[in-house]
């Protein structure tokens, strides 16, 4: 699971030209790593409107990352680009919370087009 | 006796501790904090928490080559380096040197959403990883509370911190967790539940515009510690905590006698002064010379190349130097020379904690041999007499305890009791010397009596005290029907007892005379007698011999008759007799 994986989730939609860049930083291949992964995988697929992006960060391969980029809690999903930079905490299970707090789109048209 | 000691040792392992290195802490702790473990210290806001854990690691670091993290989750590392450079501590040559490790560590609420469960393994692997770098043996989680404020589950973080301090134990660490105090808990969060090994408590209390800063020590798991509230203090050089009173009564004593710088004091206590590492009292009424006295002391062990530290909360130093040249005591030379020093404070500068911990460094940095506080009293100004007792107390000990021998004048009022030193330490003095004022014959005079003074002979006398530009001069008394006689009424009972005493001399080679001429009277009559006396045996002898003579010729002529008359036996019975 380490490494970067470019999701191209929408199908080119006529993209806005931005690529979120999406940083999720795990400790290992925990439970709460993969339903993490999982779960952001799901959420970009079902916003489509945007391109990802997303790195994931073994810290415990990397330390000084988590020191640099201030990471306490385990999964964190930081949202690096656009700005304002956000940061989701927790294995992203509660979708709701994840697009408030990643500012994307309100939860209002919820998903039907399902991957 | 070394077995004795050991025995309970060997019931299992002992409690290893890691000392601390901050002043005074050690011995509160009788050897600093437990080893590998975590300790809780607590506080109130601006109790000095972090400075206490900073000064932690920054000795470790300095003085026991034990390196250390400070995990700091509300000041930054540049903030943290600028705070403490203030006590002398440089951060930036303790990080550069790999000796320590600042990690700042920041939750911002408003940037976090909460999406599901989560860990702190991010926290794990960051303090791992900082331990690993330099090899450190100390942490420091300064204050790990504000993650209750950054993260919303408390449920989480519980359960994480207590995985935590777990995790810092088995990892060895001898750790410091600071608490900020809640409303009537030790730690805002019940931190105390989760680290409780051992928890230090942090105050900051104001009395009569005082502030004293306490610590104590709540819990120490697995060992004795001192539980009083000892105060503390964060001064240039660290925090300083001092011990109130040392735990027991076991000083070292000598039977090194040192001089008063008044030899005629020195014949009082039994010819030799005090003892070294006694503490000596000196009370008396406002200008009776309690300065000059000490300052004499002082002089004395100047001369013999001791160190001395006089503490004066009275008068300046300069002003002591001057006025004590009046009495032919030059105390600049020894300043000069180094043995000498003066700390001249006012007494309300500061409570009576910062005095003793100022006391107390100086005493540490110079190590003096002999001490002098002009006068104690003054420190009343400071503190409630209980207050200073205990303070006093504590000094005295301290003295003691470094065979410092010290000497506390003290002001008593005048017409007030007398015997009674106004802060009651009398019972803390070893020798307790008494000035006072004798008023007699419109003029005062200065006395000096010694009221006690523990393990010697000492005299029993009032000695007049006279300060001549000399020095001082102690002399004798007269005590007569009408007190004790000083002054120029002494000089002239002086004169008078001289008067006496000639015209008793006179009396007496008067009676002499006389007394010679009966007696050369007499010898004349006892010849005249002796005279007659052989004349008188001259005669005897010439009458015996003339009595024998006739008895003779007595004896002869009845013989002769005998003869004649033929009568044979009588001439038998009437021989010679």
């Amino acid at each position: 699971m380490k490494g970067k994986s470019v999701l191209n989730a929408g199908k080119v939609k006529k993209p806005p030209g931005e690529i979120w860049d999406l940083k999720l930083y795990v400790a290992n291949r925990t439970l709460k790593s993969v339903a993490a992964f999982t779960n952001l995988t799901r959420i970009c697929h079902e916003h489509p409107e945007h391109k990802y992006h997303i790195s994931v960060i073994d810290i415990e391969k990397s330390p000084q990352l988590a020191k640099r980029n201030d990471i306490v809690a385990i999964p964190t999903l930081v949202k690096t680009f656009p700005l304002p930079m956000r940061r989701v905490v927790g294995d992203l299970s509660n979708t709701g919370r994840v697009l408030a707090g990643l500012a994307l789109h309100p939860m209002i048209k919820t998903d039907i087009r399902v991957t | 006796m070394a077995q004795a000691e050991k025995r309970p040792r060997s019931f299992g392992p002992h409690l290893e501790k890691a000392l601390t290195g901050i002043n005074g802490l050690d011995e509160v702790t009788f050897g600093g904090l437990p080893k590998g473990r975590p300790t809780l210290v607590c506080g109130a806001a601006g109790c000095g928490k972090t400075l206490f854990a900073m000064e932690f690691l920054v000795r470790g670091a300095t003085q026991f080559n034990e390196p250390g993290v400070f995990m700091s989750f509300e000041e930054t590392a540049d903030e943290l380096t600028k705070n403490v450079s203030s006590l002398g501590f440089d951060l930036n040559h303790l990080v550069a040197s790999k000796l320590l490790l600042i990690d700042h560590v920041r939750v911002e609420r408003s940037e976090i959403e909460e999406t599901g469960e989560y860990d702190l393994d991010g926290l794990f692997i960051r303090l791992e990883h900082a331990i690993n770098s330099i090899g450190a043996k100390r942490v420091v989680l300064d204050t790990v509370e504000s993650l209750f404020a950054g993260l919303p589950n408390p449920m989480i973080l519980r359960a994480e911190l207590r995985r935590l301090f777990r995790w810092l134990k088995d990892k060895g660490m001898t750790a410091i967790i600071t608490g900020e105090k809640g409303d009537n808990t030790l730690t805002r969060h019940g931190l105390e539940e989760y680290v409780s090994d051992c928890v230090i408590f942090l105050d900051h209390r104001v009395t009569d515009q005082l502030s004293t800063r306490r610590l104590r020590i709540v819990k120490y798991r697995g060992s004795t510690h001192g539980t009083n509230e000892y105060p503390f203090l964060i001064e240039e050089k660290g925090i300083s905590v001092l011990p109130i009173t040392s735990i027991g009564l076991n000083h070292p004593v000598t039977t090194q006698r040192i001089s008063t710088g008044i030899p005629r004091l020195d014949t009082m206590l039994g010819g030799k002064g005090y003892f070294r590492g006694s503490s000596i009292l000196l009370s008396g009424t406002a200008g009776t010379g309690k300065t000059s006295v000490a300052a004499s002391f002082i002089d004395a062990a100047c001369r013999r190349k001791e160190r001395c530290i006089f503490f004066a909360f009275e008068e300046s130093s300069a002003q002591i130097i001057r006025n004590m040249r009046s009495v032919g005591v030059d105390l600049e030379p020894w300043v000069t020379k180094g043995l000498l020093r003066f700390h001249a404070e006012r007494p309300s500068v500061y409570g009576l904690e910062t005095h003793l911990l100022t006391m107390h460094k100086a005493l540490n940095e110079f190590k003096p041999a002999v001490v002098v506080v002009d006068p104690i009293t003054n420190l009343i100004s400071a503190g409630n007499p209980i207050d200073v007792k205990s303070m006093l107390t504590r000094l005295i000990d301290f003295l003691k305890m470094n065979q410092i021998t010290t000497m506390f004048t003290t002001l008593t009022s005048a017409g007030g009791p007398l015997e009674q030193s106004e802060v009651g330490i009398s019972s803390l003095a070893d020798v307790w010397l008494f000035l006072r004022d004798i008023e007699i014959g419109g003029e005062r005079n200065r006395g000096m009596y010694i009221l006690k003074s523990r393990g010697m002979a000492h005299s029993n006398q009032i000695r007049e005290f006279v300060l001549t530009d000399k020095g001082i001069d102690l002399l004798d008394v007269y005590v007569g029907p009408s007190g004790v006689l000083t002054g120029s009424a002494r000089l002239a009972q002086e004169a008078q007892e001289k008067g006496t005493e000639l015209a008793q001399q006179q009396e007496i080679e008067l009676k002499k005379r006389n007394l010679d001429s009966k007696r050369k009277a007499l010898e004349a009559q006892m010849a005249a007698l002796h005279a007659e006396l052989e004349a008188g045996s001259a005669e005897m002898k010439r009458i015996s011999e003339q009595e024998k003579e006739r008895q003779k010729r007595g004896f002869e002529d009845r013989k002769a008759i005998a003869l004649i008359r033929k009568a044979d036996h009588e001439s038998k019975r009437g021989g010679p007799k």
